[in-house]
């Protein structure tokens, strides 16, 4: 057991875990920040992408304890009173069906726009769809979550 | 109205799912939980000699070791298929047993043997590891072909030669005659590829017994919590009906791999009784892989003759299928009445016979997945009718109108009759938007960069909201398949729905919202919809196979007439008119053509204060329904997919794909058009990318997201979808369901846009770089580009 300090969405948190926890546990059982999912075991579908010191991380492939002081960033501290547009984007798109892909697309969403962004580059749609590589969602086609994504760019 | 019928209304339900408050099973977390971890057989075929659990009770936080002995011994029963089909011999199907926890023996690797229950997932794992299980190994059948081989491994002591049934439809000696009479015949074998459904919420089970009431809740992630409660109490003993309530809450994509009962929440429930516990299992993707049911599976050799004008004189189709190495809950009407009557297509032809053997393998039970049945059929009329227009030197697309059924409604010789469609006008469209004429125009540019075009179609029809009862019945299924609603109007006027479809993604919630707003001319923000759960919802039959539009809605609507019906009463009797002058609209109702008028929120506050009601009235106003289609509907398209090989690599790229619809009246187009896409790309997945493998020992070699390789966005190309609606006349919005249409129209097009490219008839699913840069290497015709 070690005891991991965090900042989650803002706020300080600190709990003692079995060393082999990872992130998507330490969220969805410790804090029962349950927007994070799992999809997978092998860390491809993306459905627990969370941003930690800005980054977006898969949080089925981060152990808790390597995170001590970290500051994470979940779907549930995205929208800051209101919604962010990338949320606002996703359902203006129809970008989500089940919603289950959902949180992990907002965030890696987000980590794109703001990455192409700071470099000064074009986030074209192509690019979106490379971006998305470590993304799966089963229901939408991806057509809408491509629109969404470019949608929010403009407006972010 | 803005929210009404036809408009793109943004969905409800998205914030929860954008901000993460969307609450799954998985989500859920009882008091007193318990965990639950399965001890899988990591054999195709054994004997289960014994099983240790001493070590593992001993472990940190064991509850508890559970195994099928003790399972069958509290008299938990066997688990059912759901539709009984008749050999042509008469003899009924060979149903081999299957407990939900293995007692005699294992038959595919990942058949559970025991369960553990520990304080944590964690915990409940180790030690399920350490259970230790004696097998005696069998010889193993992994592949179907082999299954039906005399000397074969036999799977079920009751089903010989592992045969299930040999099932036939349509006229044998007529089809055969109309071969004989064809000035020409096409003959194709053709494989339809196993497949993962894949949703991406892992199922999940959450059972809590309640020892004071003796009442068990399942939570669960299903498609058809009503169904599920039936069955559980039914066929498997777990409790009484009255004293079970499941909850499928919301719920992270179905395609049909979320509509069965599978062995782990029989178990849960069991346990949670056992150790009196709320006992918690969540899969993981590899259990995913190993334990969801799989879909099509199909082997068919196949042959359509055609008269010197291109008619079809007669199509005769012998399949063989796998249903793995138990019968689950629809399996056996799988390849049987969900495929053979779809083998009409879009044509009119007199003469069909189709013959289906299916067969038990050492693999997972293979059952319905989105379209179930009518992708296999289509795929197979597709890519026949394709491949005779090639063979005969004429253009598909004309080839396909010759036959065209023309008038409605239409009776195919197998089974079905056509509700309503437009197929000409709609490949038109379709034709139209992909710029077909420009194509050879493209081909020649590609050709020049030393790329090979293609252009494939598809044109295709489907049977949805499953219907009517009474027919369903007599061909074998062991439930009607009519769907209920409420309808309540609250005393202020605003509006609950109660319906027993299950929104798993399908936006319910708002498009259910609008056809209340369209009725009662209110906003869609004052209509909230309640499903998924057996203690709100009297009673329903969930959704699958399309059928939450024909049927589900359709109950609502004939809730709403009888709502409606009482509104009139109440308000002529208030403003003292006639019932035939109340006018609902722009949130009054009124009397027509005069200033007497009452707000609609007046009228549920009169139907509950009930002071001033018509005599002997009863107060309220809520109405239930049940409706019971007359028939099937029968949503159709054209798809037109286009795609680019390179001859070097066999890599494939699809530039453009193109879908014209009928799906009658539609609600929400931007929910129908999102259907689509996702449909099309399961079954652009099929066609290039999807396949489950298991080798000759049965062991499964696409166990994760590393081996199966699932549609990624840069695999899927923007969809262009054009809509023609025909209102269906079997219910009474003229819906006919959207959801399975990209999955079964998709796979024909690209297949037989590429195997246009490659100048070859002879292309498995999936196209994979590899397979067609082996096909076009093998194919007879000269490569255009080298
Ligand atoms: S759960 Fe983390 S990538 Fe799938
Ligand atoms: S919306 Fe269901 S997986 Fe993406």
């Amino acid at each position: 057991m070690t005891n991991v300090k965090m900042k989650v969405n803002g706020k300080e948190v600190s709990r003692e875990v079995p060393d082999e926890t990872l992130l998507s546990e330490f969220l969805r059982e410790q804090l029962r920040l349950t927007g994070t999912h799992i999809g997978c075991d092998t860390s491809q579908c993306g459905a627990c992408a969370v941003h930690v010191n800005g980054k977006v991380v898969k949080a089925c492939t981060a152990l808790a304890v390597s995170l001590d002081g970290a500051d994470v960033t979940t779907i549930e501290g995205l929208a800051n009173g209101e919604l962010h547009p990338m949320q606002v984007a996703f359902n203006d798109n129809h970008g989500l069906q089940c919603g289950f892909c959902t949180p992990g697309m907002i965030m890696a969403g987000v980590d794109m726009v703001n990455r192409y962004k700071a470099e000064g580059r074009d986030l074209t749609s192509d690019a979106i769809r490379h971006e998305l590589e470590g993304n799966i969602c089963r229901c939408t086609g991806y057509h809408n979550i491509v629109k969404s994504i470019e949608d929010a760019a403009a407006k972010m | 109205m803005s929210s009404g019928i036809g408009k793109s209304v943004k969905r409800k339900e998205d914030k929860r799912f954008t901000t993460g408050k969307g609450r799954y099973t998985d989500d859920h977390r009882m008091d007193n939980q318990a965990y639950a971890a399965f001890v899988r057989s990591s054999h195709a075929h054994a004997t289960v000699k014994g099983i240790d659990a001493t070590a593992a009770k001993g472990m940190p936080g064991v509850i508890d070791v559970l195994d099928g002995h003790q399972l069958t011994g509290d008299g938990i029963g066997n688990i059912i298929c759901g539709w009984a089909i008749t050999s042509k011999d008469g003899s009924p199907m060979n149903m081999g047993a299957w407990s939900a926890l293995a007692t005699e023996k294992v038959r595919y690797v990942g058949d559970a043997v025991a369960v553990v229950i520990a304080e944590t997932q964690a915990q409940a794992r180790i030690a399920a590891e350490a259970v230790e299980v004696d097998y005696e190994e069998l010889p193993v059948v992994a592949h179907v072909l082999d299954a039906m081989k005399d000397g074969a491994p036999q799977i079920h002591d009751n089903a010989p030669g592992n045969q299930i049934y040999d099932w036939e439809l349509g006229d044998e000696a007529a089809t055969d005659a109309g071969l004989a009479d064809a000035a020409h015949v096409t003959t194709l074998d053709i494989t339809n590829n196993r497949l993962s459904p894949n949703p991406m919420e892992p199922r999940s089970a959450i059972a809590t017994y309640d020892d004071a009431e003796e009442h068990y809740t399942l939570y669960t992630t299903s498609q058809n919590p009503h169904v599920a409660r039936l069955v559980l109490s039914a066929f498997y003993n777990v409790a009484p009906e009255h004293k079970l309530r499941v909850i499928a809450p919301d719920v992270g994509g179905g395609f049909g791999a979320k509509i069965y009962i599978y062995p782990e929440e029989i178990t849960c429930l069991w346990a949670s009784m056992k150790t009196n516990r709320s006992v918690k299992w969540t899969s993981d993707r590899s259990e995913a892989f190993l334990t969801d049911a799989h879909g099509r599976d199909h082997v068919t050799h196949a042959k359509m003759g055609f008269d010197a004008d291109g008619k079809i004189t007669g199509f005769k189709i012998d399949t063989i299928a796998n249903l793995g190495a138990y019968m689950s809950l629809f399996s056996s009407s799988v390849p049987t009445y969900l495929y053979a009557p779809l083998m009409s297509g879009q044509y009119d032809i007199q003469n069909i016979h189709c013959n289906v053997r299916t067969y038990y393998t050492n693999t997972v039970p293979v059952d319905a997945y989105r379209g179930a049945g009518r992708p296999e059929a289509t795929y197979l009329v597709e890519r026949m009718i394709e491949t005779a227009a090639r063979e005969m030197g004429m253009d598909p697309a004309e080839l396909r109108r010759r036959n065209f059924v023309q008038s409605f409604p239409h009776q195919t010789p197998v089974l079905m009759q056509y509700d309503a469609g437009d197929f000409p006008k709609i490949l038109e469209m379709a034709q139209e938007a992909a710029d077909v004429a420009g194509f050879e125009a493209r081909r020649k540019e590609a050709a020049s960069r030393g790329k090979l075009r293609g252009l494939g179609y598809s044109t295709f029809i489907e049977a949805c909201g499953l219907a009517p009862s009474k027919a369903a019945g007599s061909l074998g299924a062991g439930v009607g398949l009519w769907e209920s609603a409420e309808v309540r109007v609250n005393p202020v006027g605003s509006i609950e729905i109660l319906t027993g479809s299950h929104s798993h993604g399908q936006g319910h919630e708002t498009t259910f919202a609008q056809i209340v707003a369209e009725r009662f001319d209110i906003p869609v923000e004052n209509v909230q919809i309640v499903h998924g759960d057996t203690d709100k919802v009297q009673f329903g039959m969930g959704t699958y196979g399309s059928r939450s539009g024909p049927v589900g809605m359709s109950a609502v609507v004939k809730a709403m007439d009888k709502v409606e019906a009482k509104v009139r009463k109440i308000a002529a009797h208030t403003l003292e008119a006639s019932e035939d002058d109340i006018e609902i609209k722009g949130g009054n109702v009124s009397v027509k053509g005069t200033d007497k008028s009452m707000a609609w929120h007046e009228v549920g506050l009169a139907a509950y204060v009930a002071h001033n009601l018509p005599d002997g009235m009863e107060p309220g106003l809520k109405e239930t329904a049940f409706f019971d289609p007359v028939n099937f509907s029968f949503p159709s398209g054209a798809f037109i997919c286009e795609v680019e090989v390179d001859p070097d690599t066999g890599e494939t790229k699809i530039i453009k794909f193109t879908s014209a619809d009928d799906f009658g009246t539609i609600i929400n187009p931007m929910i129908v058009e999102g259907q689509v896409h996702g449909g099309v790309a399961q079954g652009i997945g099929q066609a290039m990318l999807e396949q489950v493998v298991y080798d000759d020992d049965g062991q499964l070699l696409t166990g994760s997201y590393m081996d199966y390789t699932m549609p990624r966005a840069a695999d899927m190309p923007f969809f262009d979808v054009q809509h023609h609606e025909t209102p269906s006349p079997n219910n009474p919005l003229g819906v006919k369901g959207c959801g399975e249409a990209g999955a079964i129209g998709a796979p024909p097009a690209v297949i037989n846009a590429i195997t246009d490219a490659i100048g070859t008839n002879d292309l498995a699913m999936p196209a994979t770089p590899q397979a067609v840069w082996r096909a076009l290497r093998s194919a007879s015709k000269p490569i255009a580009a080298e």
